[in-house]
């Protein structure tokens, strides 16, 4: 079984939000670089699969010098070799990340044989547009199911199921398919050092495809506003219960 | 919470580690009104503290790291905050084993517990090891795990129940209100408070509130690389926490230790990777903590495959993963030690910063006592924030030797290491000659100082000696020094003393000062040059120095480069009324001209009568020399007759010049600084600061008082006068090395200086007050053709022609007290320095 995996390198940001002076960006002067929560999750998902299965897990980005990080991320979690499809840090839109995207799909599977499934995080976890998974089933004439929590192969056909309401929808499509999953599909398994070492070690082919016009372009970034957060200190020791007790009454808990 | 007050005795900045103590160590010496702030939420704020691996390592080669750890140590445990496990340190090469050898040397002058081990046995303690790929380590079985956040709330709980604290969380300082340089308040986003002390105790942010007061404290936030791994399987089968020692993997330069059922493991092998203050995001902004910045895998990828090699039972596990990972902030400073005490430029403004957990609770306990009492009972006077020089308070010179500094935590430091960043800064008016004439420099306080001249070189074998087999013996020193110190003795020796701190004390209170501050009689003639101690309150040594009286109320001190400059703090400090205290550091150069023939050599150059009877050993005068007009003062470090002669920095190669033409019929010789500070002092027994002189000691132990104290009143008189009445509890000596050839090696070894000195089985040497006997001093005493330790024994020991060994690299060598007291093994009448002619044959 071959897995694509696609991932996006995206800011660790936790805390406020400061944008750059042209707001147009997040100020990452503070922070990190990781994937995003549903990626991480597809990542182990793809990895997952390739142990059950046999054959290789692969994974790509398309993104900046830099994002070799997360592909080296995505190797020391299981994935065989990466793919980088490597920008000059400029805002790439959906439409344009997807039509790379299908291009080097097409190119690897000329040479390797067709992906049997390619899986996508539900959205990034940045611009959250939820729109490449799906450009990218459209474009290859592949069934695409999104927002996936369990995911099996049998006999060509995956089994994908989505959250729905109290239930689960259950949908079987015939592989090749694109799948975006969403976080908690499973428990990602954390890189371990013989992993670490072997990913330093794993190819990846790298490109620089040409950025096409945006027909989507960015403008300006706003933060929203959030309510300032207050606590309040209901008391201390045994003298804070009666305090608490009316409170878990007045949200209906008690 | 209570509302913000608007005014306090004290307060203090932070809330981390050394805040906590500070705050409780206060109270506990009785101050009240005391005002705790931090920008962050309680009990983790977010500074170094919180991300810190809590491990108390205890030995160190430095005594007063060594003082502050096992303090540190001792108040953990008394609060039961402290786990121990034991500390190992390993080596994978034979040069790192001989590292750990000394290592243990350094923990037997602290009286510290460890010992050499096999692989063998580090299997034993650590079974999940690689025991394979070591050749040995050294084993401190009181090391441990201290929760310092714990630690920091029972201070603040503590202080509180005292009614003496008041702690406020999530306050910014936004400025600091200075007067006639004095702190006066600090505002902040609560609201402003007035204050008489203000303590900075923020680590990584307290250049940036220095700076708010216009004072200046010289660190740099650094990069510690972290990563948590697991859960390891074995763990999950522990009994407690921490089962096994930790493990120092000294040369990887990393560290490994169990946490609970995760391997926490340690970096300094990564590239320095040094921010600035400014650089470090706020509370909002920060994704875990302010100090815990993102980790940058690809800095720790490469010490990964060194931490499988030596674990690759737990790590080499493909279910073990890296759980958590940080590039976690600490200060580093230009010399390696904290910035503590009283900030020269702003009173009531205190420095607490750039301290380490392992060291945080004696640094509480210690500026509370400084505050208190005026002097810290563990001398701190390494980490004192007066000793930087002007350049020194810089960011570029502080990043230098941080970025240098970082990548030798773990490093093999030889004890004259210089460093190499940031340099030249100063030059004496004769560098370039001596450039010129091969010098080899050694940096101090930012001045290149010549410590021997390649020039000299043929010296060496007219006096045939010996080069020193052992590499590390010989690094930083050459045989050139031993020549330069017998041509002096021949002749006469040439020295550039351009470092010392020079300053004049002036005014109607002059007198005053100085007797307050020295320990001898200062109403002395005008003319006349005093050596005298300088003491504490509590009656340890806070400085040696020369004073020389220029006029009535007119006195210049002159001293050591590398305390000087806390040196004038103290005086300043301690100035009476309509008194000023001037540096002249910089105005002067010192050349120093010392030998049989230094009076002919001079008398060349002067029509002043320089004969014993007109010049008397002890005073100073202007006299004409050459083209210039100099300060003479007749007195001698190295113990040969001659002069210090202060002229104008800009003239001071002027006057080398003519010196140095006038020497050559007699052979002068160019010495440098290795026989003034080295072998000249030693063969004298001078005692030195830093060394010899620290506030352990007082002045009856290093044996340098006439017996009878003058009638006038000076600090540290009233512990002095005990002392006095006291039998002493040590006695400073010198000792001579009997055999150099290592039992284990059959190579010649030359100590160079803190090595213990134990009896002739190995057994250490404490005195009645519990201080371990070491080697303060070690060095070549070429004229007497012996190799000199000065250390202190107590009185069972410090017995004329005792036998004992000195423990280097863990061989034992056989010394013998060759001398009790001061009085000199060369020359002991002083007929050279008093000009007695023929000059003793030495």
């Amino acid at each position: 079984m071959r897995v694509l995996v696609c991932v996006k390198r995206v800011p660790a940001v936790a805390g406020r939000l400061t944008l750059t002076e042209d707001e147009r960006a997040l100020d990452t002067k503070y922070v990190g670089f990781q994937v995003g929560p549903h990626e991480e999750c597809a990542v182990e998902e793809a990895v997952r699969l390739v142990e059950a299965h046999g054959g290789e897990a692969v994974v790509l980005t398309l993104g900046p010098a830099e994002a070799v990080e997360q592909l080296r991320e995505a190797m020391a979690i299981g994935a065989a070799r990466a793919i980088h499809l490597v920008t000059d840090g400029g805002d790439w839109d959906a439409e344009s990340t997807a039509g790379a995207i299908v291009d080097a799909i097409g190119e690897d599977e000329a040479a390797n044989g067709p992906f049997d499934l390619v899986l996508v995080g539900n959205e990034a976890a940045d611009s959250g547009g939820y729109q490449v998974g799906a450009r990218i089933g459209r474009a290859l004439g592949r069934p695409v199911v999104t927002g996936i929590k369990a995911l099996s192969v049998a006999d060509g056909t995956a089994r994908c199921e989505q959250e729905s309401g109290g239930g689960r929808d259950v949908y079987e499509v015939r592989t090749p398919a694109v799948v975006a999953v969403l976080e908690g599909i499973n428990l990602p398994r954390y890189p371990s050092v013989p992993g670490r070492i072997r990913a330093k070690s794993k190819p990846v082919a790298s490109s620089s495809p040409a950025r096409p016009a945006q027909r989507l372009e960015l403008r300006r970034l706003v933060v929203p506003v959030t309510e300032a957060k207050q606590a309040q200190v209901l008391g201390k020791g045994a003298a804070a219960a009666p305090a608490v007790v009316e409170l878990l009454a007045s949200v209906g808990v008690l | 919470m209570a509302t913000f007050p608007s005014s306090a005795k004290v307060v203090i900045i932070g809330a981390g580690i050394v805040g906590n103590s500070i705050a409780y160590h206060l109270a506990k010496l009785g101050w009240t009104d005391i005002v705790q702030i931090d920008k962050g939420p309680l009990p983790n704020p977010g500074g170094s503290t919180g991300h810190a691996s809590n491990f108390i390592y205890l030995a160190d080669h430095n005594k007063e790291m060594a003082e502050l750890t096992l303090e540190s140590a001792r108040q953990y445990r008394e609060w039961d905050v402290y786990t121990t496990c034991g500390g190992l340190e390993v080596a994978r090469s034979e040069t790192r084993l001989e590292e750990l050898r000394r290592k243990v040397d350094s923990a037997k002058n602290w009286g510290i517990n460890a010992y050499m081990v096999t692989p063998a046995e580090i299997k034993e303690m650590v079974p999940f090891i690689n025991e394979e790929i070591l050749v040995g380590g050294f084993f401190t079985p009181e090391t441990g795990v201290c929760d310092s956040l714990q630690f920091g709330t029972l201070c603040r709980e503590k202080a509180e129940a005292m009614g003496a604290l008041q702690s406020f969380a999530n306050t910014e300082v936004t400025a600091m209100g200075v007067e006639d340089g004095r702190i006066r308040s600090v505002t902040t986003t609560r609201g402003t408070i007035e204050a008489e002390y203000v303590i900075i105790a923020c680590g990584v942010w307290a250049p940036l509130l220095a700076e708010m007061a216009g004072a200046h404290i010289p660190l740099t936030p650094v990069v510690h690389q972290m990563a948590d791994y697991g859960p390891v399987p074995l763990f999950e089968k522990s009994s407690k926490a921490i089962e096994y020692p930790i493990v120092r993997d000294m040369d990887v330069l990393m560290y490994e230790r169990q946490d609970g059922i995760g391997f926490e493991v340690g970096s300094y092998a990564h590239r320095s990777i040094l921010h600035d203050p400014e650089e470090i995001p706020s509370i909002e902004e920060a994704k875990l903590s302010p100090t815990e910045m993102p980790f940058t895998q690809e800095d720790f990828d490469p010490q990964l495959e060194d931490a499988l090699e030596l674990f690759p039972e737990i790590l080499g596990d493909e279910k073990v993963g890296q759980k958590y990972a940080i590039n976690g902030l600490i200060s580093l400073t230009p010399d390696g030690m904290p910035v503590l005490g009283e900030t020269p430029e702003v009173k009531g403004l205190w420095s607490a910063c750039a301290v380490w957990v392992k060291e945080g609770p004696a640094v509480g306990k210690s500026i509370a006592e400084w505050m208190t009492h005026g002097q810290p009972e563990i001398d701190c006077n390494q980490s004192d924030i007066a000793r930087f020089h002007a350049h020194q308070k810089t960011r570029q010179h502080t990043k230098a030797r941080a970025d240098e500094a970082f990548p030798k935590t773990y490093g093999i430091v030889h004890p004259s290491e210089q460093y190499l960043s940031d340099r030249p800064v100063r030059k004496t008016p004769m560098y370039e000659w001596q450039k010129a004439h091969g010098a080899e420099f050694f940096e101090v306080a930012g001045w290149e100082r010549a410590q021997w001249y390649g020039s000299n070189a043929p010296l060496v074998e007219k006096y045939g000696i010996q080069a020193r087999p052992n590499e590390w013996d010989a690094r930083w020193w050459s045989p050139i020094i031993n020549a330069e110190h017998l041509a002096m003795r021949e002749s006469a020796g040439l020295f550039d003393l351009s470092s010392f701190v020079i300053f004049d004390v002036v005014g109607a209170g002059a007198l005053d000062t100085v007797q307050k501050v020295c320990v001898r009689q200062m109403d002395v003639a005008v003319g006349r040059v005093v050596y005298t101690p300088v003491l504490s309150v509590t009656g340890g040594f806070k400085s040696d120095l020369t004073v020389m009286r220029l006029a009535k109320d007119h006195f210049r001190v002159v001293t050591g480069a590398a305390h000087g400059m806390a040196d004038m703090k103290w005086f300043a400090d301690n100035a009476a009324d309509h008194t000023s205290v001037i540096d002249l550091t910089t105005a002067y150069t010192t050349i120093g001209l010392w030998g049989p023939n230094a009076r002919k050599i001079i008398q060349k150059l002067t029509r002043a009568d320089m004969s014993n009877a007109a010049f008397k050993f002890g005073t100073c005068k202007t006299i004409e020399v050459g083209s210039q007009l100099a300060l003479a003062s007749r007195i001698s470090y190295v113990g040969d007759l001659g002069w210090e002669l202060y002229v104008p920095m800009e003239q001071g190669q002027r006057l080398w010049d003519e010196l140095w033409e006038a020497g050559q019929e007699f052979g002068i010789t160019a010495c440098g600084i290795a026989v003034y500070v080295g072998t000249g002092r030693l063969e004298k027994g001078f005692r030195a600061y830093g060394t010899e002189l620290d506030n352990d000691y007082n002045p009856v132990e290093a044996d340098m008082l006439t017996p009878r104290l003058k009638a006038q009143d000076f600090i540290g008189r009233a512990a002095l006068e005990q002392a006095l009445g006291e039998e002493r509890a040590a006695v400073c000596c010198t000792l001579t090395v009997d055999d150099h050839t290592s039992s284990r090696t059959g190579e010649k070894r030359y100590p160079l200086g803190r090595q213990p000195i134990v009896t002739p089985d190995g057994a250490p040497i404490t005195d009645s007050k519990g201080r371990q006997s070491y080697a303060n001093s070690a060095g070549m005493g070429p004229s007497l053709g012996k190799y000199l330790i000065l250390s202190y024994l107590p009185p069972e020991h410090a017995v004329e022609g005792t036998k004992l060994a000195v423990q280097y690299f863990g061989d034992l060598y056989p010394v013998t007290v060759a001398r009790v007291g001061s009085k000199p093994l060369f020359d002991p009448e002083n007929d050279r320095v008093r000009g007695i002619e023929p000059a003793a044959a030495g």
